[in-house]
C-alpha cells in the first residue's frame, strides 16, 4: 500500500497515523506538505491527520481545505484514491466538500479527550471490511469541534445509502442521544462520500493499535486498507 | 472601500455558545433575554472602487471561505 500523509501547519497526529499505516502494511508512508502542488505517483491512500491546522482559525479545517495540496487531494479522490480524514482531517474533508455536513462545537462546549465506544455501522468499505457488522469498538476522541451536523434531508440520504460508517454508542452498543458524546446528529462519528473511497471520522483509530496504547480496536481499519490496497 | 460582513448561524442550527452566553447574562442579573445567537464580524479594506464588482468579489469570498453555507448565513455591507 502506497500511502501519503498530508502535514498542515498545526497537524499533530501525523506520526501516529504513519505508525499505524506502517504497522498494517509494512511500508512507511510519505509525508507531504500543505503547500505541495503534486502528489507522488501511484498513491493508494491519502491521510489527513488530526491536529489544529492553521490554529483552527475562522473555522476548524476551513483554511486547510483551501491549501494548494487539497486541489490534488480532491482530484485524487475523484479518481478513486482512498482518502481518510481523522479528527481535524474530517473537519478538512467536510470544509472541502469531500464529505457532506460540518463539524460544529461540541454540544457540551468542552474539549473531550477520552475513550469512547463506536458501533461499526457499515462494513462494506475498504476502510471497515475487517470489522464485523455492528461490532462495538473502543477508540479515543480528542476534539472540541466534533458535533456532526447536516440537514435532515442529507442525514436521511446518508443513512439510506449506507454511508454512516460509525456511530457513538455505549459499551453494550446501544445508540441513544445520550451516547452521542459530542452531540452529533444521529450519533454519527464517521461518514463516507458517495463512492465510499473517502472516509471522515472524528475518533482516532491510529491511537488504538496495540495493547500498550490500551487496546487495538483501531488496527482493523488500517489492516482493512492494507488488504484492499495491496 | 470597506466591506463589513456578518456571519451568523442559520435558523434551526443549534448554537451552544449562544446558549451559554444567555446563561451567563442571566446569572449576571440581566433579565428578559429570550435568546442569544453568536456569530462573526469581519471588516475588509478593499482596493476596488466599483461597488458592484466589490460586492461580487466579497460574495465569492463568503461562499468560498468566510462562511460555511451548510450552517451559516452571511450579510455584506459596503461603504
Amino acid at each position: 500500500m502506497k500511502a501519503a500523509i498530508v502535514v498542515f501547519p498545526g497537524s499533530n497526529r501525523e506520526r501516529d497515523a504513519g505508525r499505524a499505516i506502517t504497522q498494517a502494511s509494512g511500508t512507511a508512508p510519505a509525508y507531504l506538505w500543505h503547500q505541495d502542488t503534486s502528489l507522488p505517483a501511484g498513491l493508494d491512500l491519502i491521510v489527513l491527520p488530526g491536529g489544529f491546522s492553521y490554529g483552527d482559525y475562522l473555522r476548524c479545517g476551513a483554511m486547510a481545505a483551501q491549501s494548494p495540496i487539497m486541489r490534488e487531494v480532491k482530484a485524487a479522490a475523484g479518481r478513486g484514491v482512498a482518502v481518510l480524514g481523522i479528527c481535524n482531517g474530517f473537519q478538512i474533508l467536510a470544509e472541502a466538500g469531500l464529505v457532506p455536513g460540518v463539524l460544529m462545537r461540541n454540544a457540551s462546549l468542552r474539549f473531550i479527550c477520552r475513550n469512547v465506544h463506536l458501533k461499526v455501522v457499515a462494513t462494506n468499505s475498504m476502510f471497515t471490511a475487517g470489522y464485523a457488522p455492528d461490532q462495538v469498538i473502543a477508540v479515543p476522541v480528542a476534539h472540541a469541534e466534533g458535533n456532526y451536523f447536516a440537514d435532515d434531508h442529507t442525514l436521511d440520504r446518508l443513512e439510506g445509502e449506507g454511508r454512516v460508517a460509525f456511530r457513538y454508542c455505549d459499551a453494550a452498543g446501544v445508540v441513544t442521544p445520550a451516547t452521542s458524546v459530542n452531540g452529533s446528529a444521529r450519533n454519527i462519528a464517521g461518514v463516507f462520500n458517495d463512492r465510499r473511497n473517502v472516509l471522515g471520522m472524528m475518533p482516532h483509530p491510529e491511537n488504538m493499535t496495540e495493547a500498550m496504547l490500551g487496546g487495538s480496536d483501531g488496527s482493523a481499519l488500517f489492516a482493512s486498507l492494507a488488504k484492499a490496497l495491496p | 472601500m470597506k466591506a463589513r460582513i456578518h456571519v451568523t448561524l442559520k435558523h434551526g442550527v443549534l448554537d451552544p455558545q449562544g446558549k451559554a452566553i444567555a446563561g451567563a447574562l442571566a446569572s449576571l442579573g440581566f433579565a428578559g433575554i429570550e435568546d442569544v445567537r453568536q456569530g462573526k464580524f469581519l471588516e475588509l479594506n478593499l482596493a476596488e472602487t466599483d461597488r458592484a464588482k466589490a460586492e461580487a468579489a466579497v460574495r465569492a469570498m463568503c461562499e468560498k471561505l468566510l462562511a460555511n453555507t451548510v450552517i451559516e448565513n452571511y450579510t455584506i455591507e459596503l461603504g
